[in-house]
């Protein structure tokens, strides 16, 4: 996925765009007091206004005002101190007002940067154009009836964030790694639950090819796409179609689209909708949005450890290497996990039983870490086990998995099933022993030069001691022993 | 004895009811009474007897243990474009077609928690658009006064033109309206009666059905300037649903009515003698100053330059900003529905059959001059000029405290008179729009007769918040001109 | 609207805009266009949920609902 292709005519690039619209999270809606909790019944949390009903009017949340700031501060940009909400016009029955409250030419906050973690160990800073207050739309539910959409308001006026990067992503990989990142900036910050699968976070797709080195390409845009996995395969093929296009020497239409998930193909979505002049103009019903510095700054104190910076402390405080601190601050509960996982300890070694057995454990029990049996305290004190020799390694895999089927501390499992670690020589070289005499015939062998039957003497001896051996001590007396 | 009941005023109503002379009850009794007798008007949409009614009983009680409310008792009428709970409410549009609000405007409300009573709701122009009251789906009204010996139906004004009628004919102590470019004060020049536009902020537009946000408001119509000081007191006030109210305390505007003008500076702008004005209303405008003048005030000359351009203005900013006011009637969640075909077509249908011409008018108007390409040349531009306008009056504030103008170029005309003619029906509002681009506070008082025998105002407009001296200044000129005149009822059944 | 009334109504706006296009006489260069009428900072309230539970009020206007929702024709894609 390196983000070219190649055609019949040479090689294309390219040019890729996300306008990601995240849900704010608070307890009401941008514009009014009606509950923002997913899940309710239709029409429960709506209040007169957000059915915009005759004579109804907007009064600002301040909350979600300072969601904005906060998540435009933890993405490094400039923050707008005098903005102003616009009326988009458009009719659609999810539209109740006719217009949505937006922010057109003078959104809340200005230019900043995302920085992607590649899976190489590279990182790329990506642009952001701006981010915008506006109202999220009610939904239109097509299937219940065969002539009939259904309506529900109550996501209608829930407040949005519109963060519009520039068009600096140059693959499908980079857009994932940016939604990723995006993702994992809001988590951290608490404005946004980044959860695409209910919908707080919607992505549309921006996406035009060209030669490299040349100007920019007449784009698409993909419409509300609802996971990572989605607008990689949407960015795929809408690319591949523009080339195809023309290489055939034709012209890109510019075009709304949709992703069709089950094709995995994009279409064109009716063409009616395209001609759309939204005439925007400042909302009389509004006063323009100001606030001072102080307030910024207020907020900009009380900003967590953004994912970079604690990447960055992983790296250089704790010897992690880059890419398995950008594993680990991917998310803020994993990040914090660890931390507690890895105070005064070894943080490489516990940073790997954390990516791969717990992980891969989690992951088969549909798990996530705020939910996993294991806690960090309890993951910290087996690698302590393992460190001070009490078990070894292939021990410790035994005692992983019932600490995940039990939750239990480690030590208290080792104890109850005497897996302590046998570490005196004098009884491992006992074992050796017994093990080299009822086997005259191998020692032979192996003495003849068939060295892969170290393996098979090994495998014995730990058989005979329960697998409790010092796997260290067992490798240096059968070295000694068999080579005679 | 019920007609001169309802003659009162709601000062004089007010201080019978406080000594128990007269119940509420058989205020209200006489009120319905009339109305009934006088549909031939067409003056309401919808009468709510019972319910005023339950009303005066309420207020009966609470004045029996000394509890009055500043309106307790006081039968009122409310211009169809306020929502209220449980009862029809239209906007003089078909488009709200069997619409029962389940909620309160603010201004209502206040005024019921006032204790003032309900006889019902006022036809008016449709979503306010219009200056004569005959675009609305209900029917035209018909304006009270008739040029003497002449039955031919004359206009009440618009778009509060049903308000107007209603205070004219005595069919309620006062009603409320709305004004937006005129509509409370044109109707009442046309009907002998007093409006007052209160500074934009100063009454909550939360539950109004929205024409042009940026400057609708809602005042009272009343037949004295004591009496709108009474109501405006009631229903002004600062609501924290509505974001562009404005928290400033309401002042006991009665109290300083009667308080002299020596001294006090009025300005008479030079473009408000418009060419073509008819010399009688010159003639009136003069009256004024003279009156004034014998009062003790100070006649001071001004100029507003940019005076003309707030007409054409007005008619880019006021249809822009309801095309998208109106954008939400679409028949999805109250109000007509016209079901045809897919969902576009119902839209088309439901809107083709729910609007008026007027409204269409301006809903393409305010569409076109928002479109992208149009934008900066119209829109942009008159809100420019709107800047423009308003710091014309703050210049003037610094010579003047009020300005005293005519508040029509004409008296009321025959019904559908101006209907061929969309421009021509405009310039009905070019006194009183300047007032409404800067959203300060503005009064029209019934000052004399035409020679055709009917009723002129004259308006002063005011610093913003400056309710206080505006009623004032129109309460000297109200005792100067001692303006007596009663439409002769050819209107009754009975 | 019907087509009939299409003519007339296209003269009226012609002659309503052309009246408004004397507006363009004015010179405003370096004139803020008027964003507000009022002079006061944009009034905001606390995040809490104070609205909504009342789905008979926003359902009670309504022509045609099924299951506490709003129902509409389909778009015809």
């Amino acid at each position: 996925m390196g983000g070219t292709i190649q055609g019949a005519t040479g090689t294309w690039e390219m040019v890729i765009g996300l306008e990601v619209h995240a849900q704010i999270t608070s307890n009401s809606k941008l514009f009014s007091g009606a509950s923002t909790a997913f899940g309710a019944e239709p029409n429960t949390q709506v209040s007169l206004v957000d059915a915009a009903m005759p004579g109804m009017l907007p009064v600002i949340n301040k909350v979600c005002v300072e969601q904005a700031v906060r998540t435009g501060l933890g993405l490094k940009a400039q923050i707008n101190l005098r903005s102003v909400f616009d009326r988009k016009n458009y009719f659609y029955p999810d539209l109740p007002q006719g217009y949505q409250i937006s922010q057109f030419l003078q959104p809340v906050v200005g230019a900043g940067t995302v920085v992607l973690d590649m899976d190489d160990g590279r990182t790329r800073e990506i642009g952001i154009t701006r981010l915008h207050l506006e109202q999220d739309a009610g939904k239109s539910v097509h299937d219940l009836g065969p002539d009939r959409t259904y309506v529900d308001l109550n996501r209608s006026g829930i407040a949005l964030m519109e963060i519009v990067s520039e068009p600096d992503l140059r693959s499908s990989e980079e857009a994932g790694a940016y939604l990723r990142k995006l993702r994992s900036i809001l988590r951290y910050l608490g404005t946004c639950d980044g959860n695409m699968e209910q919908g707080s976070m919607r992505a549309d797709v921006n996406v035009s090819v060209r030669r490299p080195g040349a100007d920019y390409g007449t784009r698409c845009e993909i419409k509300n796409v609802n996971s990572v996995r989605f607008v990689q395969q949407a960015i795929e093929y809408e690319a591949q179609r523009q080339v195809d296009i023309l290489e055939e020497g034709g012209v890109i239409a510019q075009q709304t689209r949709l992703f069709d998930s089950r094709k995995g193909e994009t279409r064109s979505m009716r063409s009616k909708e395209e001609a759309h002049d939204y005439r925007y103009f400042p909302d009389p019903d509004l006063l323009p949005l100001e606030f001072d510095q102080a307030w910024v700054d207020e907020i900009a104190s009380s900003l967590p450890e953004l994912p970079d910076d604690r990447k960055a402390r992983f790296v250089g405080a704790l010897g992690l290497s880059p890419y398995d601190a950008g594993v680990l601050v991917a998310e803020k509960e994993v990040a914090e996990f660890f931390e507690e996982a890895a105070r005064d300890r070894d943080a490489k070694a516990v940073a790997n039983w954390i990516m791969g057995d717990l992980f891969g454990a989690l992951n088969k029990s549909g798990l996530d870490i705020a939910r996993s049996p294991i806690s960090a305290a309890h993951l910290g004190a087996l690698v302590d086990l393992i460190a001070d020799d009490t078990i070894s390694g292939r021990i410790a895999k035994d005692v992983f998995d019932e600490m995940m089927k039990t939750g239990r501390p480690p030590a208290e499992i080792v104890d109850q099933r005497g897996l302590r670690q046998v570490t005196d020589s004098g009884a491992i070289e006992a074992i050796v022993d017994a093990v080299m005499e009822s086997n005259p015939d191998k020692v032979a062998e192996y003495r003849g030069g068939k060295d892969k039957l170290f393996g098979f003497f090994v495998g014995q001896v730990m058989k005979q001691s329960q697998g409790k051996a010092n796997p260290k001590i067992v490798n240096d007396l059968l070295q000694q022993k068999l080579s005679g | 004895m019920s007609t001169s009941l309802t003659s009162l005023t709601i000062a004089d109503a007010r201080a019978q009811l406080g000594d128990r002379s007269i119940s509420a009850r058989e205020l209200a009794e006489s009120h319905i009474a009339g109305i009934e007798a006088s549909r031939a008007l067409n003056a309401f949409v919808s009468e709510t007897a019972d319910r005023a009614i339950a009303d005066a009983a309420r207020a009966d009680a609470r004045l029996a243990k000394g509890d009055a409310g500043v309106l307790e008792g006081i039968p009122v009428a409310i211009k169809d474009l306020f929502c209220t709970k449980g009862v029809l409410s239209t906007a003089g549009s078909h488009i709200l077609n069997g619409f029962v609000p389940a909620y309160e405007s603010t201004v209502t409300a206040n005024m019921w928690r006032e204790g003032a009573v309900m006889l019902g709701k006022t036809n008016m122009d449709e979503f306010a658009m219009g200056s004569s009251n005959e675009t609305s789906y209900y029917g035209p009204v018909l304006n009270p006064w008739r040029r003497p010996g002449d039955n031919r139906d004359l206009v009440p004004g618009g778009s509060s033109g049903g308000s107007a009628a209603a205070v004219a004919a005595q069919l309620c102590l006062g009603a409320t309206g709305t004004d937006t470019g005129g509509s409370i004060r044109q109707p009442a020049a046309f009907t002998g009666t007093v409006g007052l536009k209160p500074t934009y902020g100063r009454c909550s537009r939360w539950g109004i059905v929205a024409f042009a946000s940026s400057l609708d408001q809602a005042g009272p119509m009343t037949r004295t300037v004591g009496d709108a000081a009474i109501m405006l007191k009631a229903m002004a006030g600062y609501d924290a649903k509505d974001s562009t109210s404005v928290d400033v305390a309401v002042p006991d505007y009665e109290s300083v009515l009667e308080d002299s003008v020596k001294g006090l500076r009025i300005g008479i702008p030079a473009e408000y003698r418009i060419d073509g004005t008819p010399a009688e209303i010159v003639a009136l405008w003069e009256s004024g100053i003279a009156w004034l003048k014998d009062a003790g005030a100070e006649i001071v000359a001004v100029s507003l330059p940019h005076t003309k351009y707030a007409l054409p203005a007005y008619y880019i900013v006021a249809p822009a900003e309801a095309s998208s006011n109106l954008a939400r009637y679409d028949g999805v969640r109250y109000g007509l529905r016209v079901d045809q075909g897919d969902l576009t077509e119902m839209y088309e249908a439901t809107r083709a059959a729910g609007f008026g011409a007027e409204v269409k008018r301006r809903i393409l108007i305010g569409t076109y001059v928002l479109s992208a390409g149009y934008y900066d040349a119209y829109y942009l531009q008159a809100q420019k000029v709107r800047t423009l306008i308003a710091d014309d009056f703050k210049q003037a504030w610094q010579k003047v405290d009020v300005l005293l103008t005519p508040t029509t170029p004409e008296p009321a005309f025959g019904v559908g008179e101006k209907s061929d003619d969309p421009v021509a029906m405009y310039l009905n509002d070019i006194l009183t729009v300047p007032a409404n681009m800067a959203g300060l506070p503005a009064l029209s008082l019934p000052a004399g007769l035409s020679s055709q025998g009917l009723p002129l105002g004259l308006q002063v407009v005011g610093r913003a918040f400056d309710e206080e001296t505006v009623l004032r200044v129109g309460r000297a000129l109200e005792r100067a001109a001692a303006f007596d005149g009663r439409p002769a009822p050819w209107w009754r059944s009975s | 609207m019907p087509d009939e009334d299409l003519a007339p109504m296209a003269d009226e706006l012609s002659g309503i805009l052309k009246w408004i296009e004397q507006l363009n006489e004015v010179g405003t260069a370096g004139v803020e266009p008027m964003t507000s009428v009022v002079g006061h900072p944009l009034h905001h309230r606390d995040d809490v949920v104070t609205d909504g539970g009342c789905r008979e009020d926003i359902l009670g206007n309504a022509t045609e609902t099924a299951d506490g929702y709003f129902v509409v024709p389909k778009v015809i894609e």
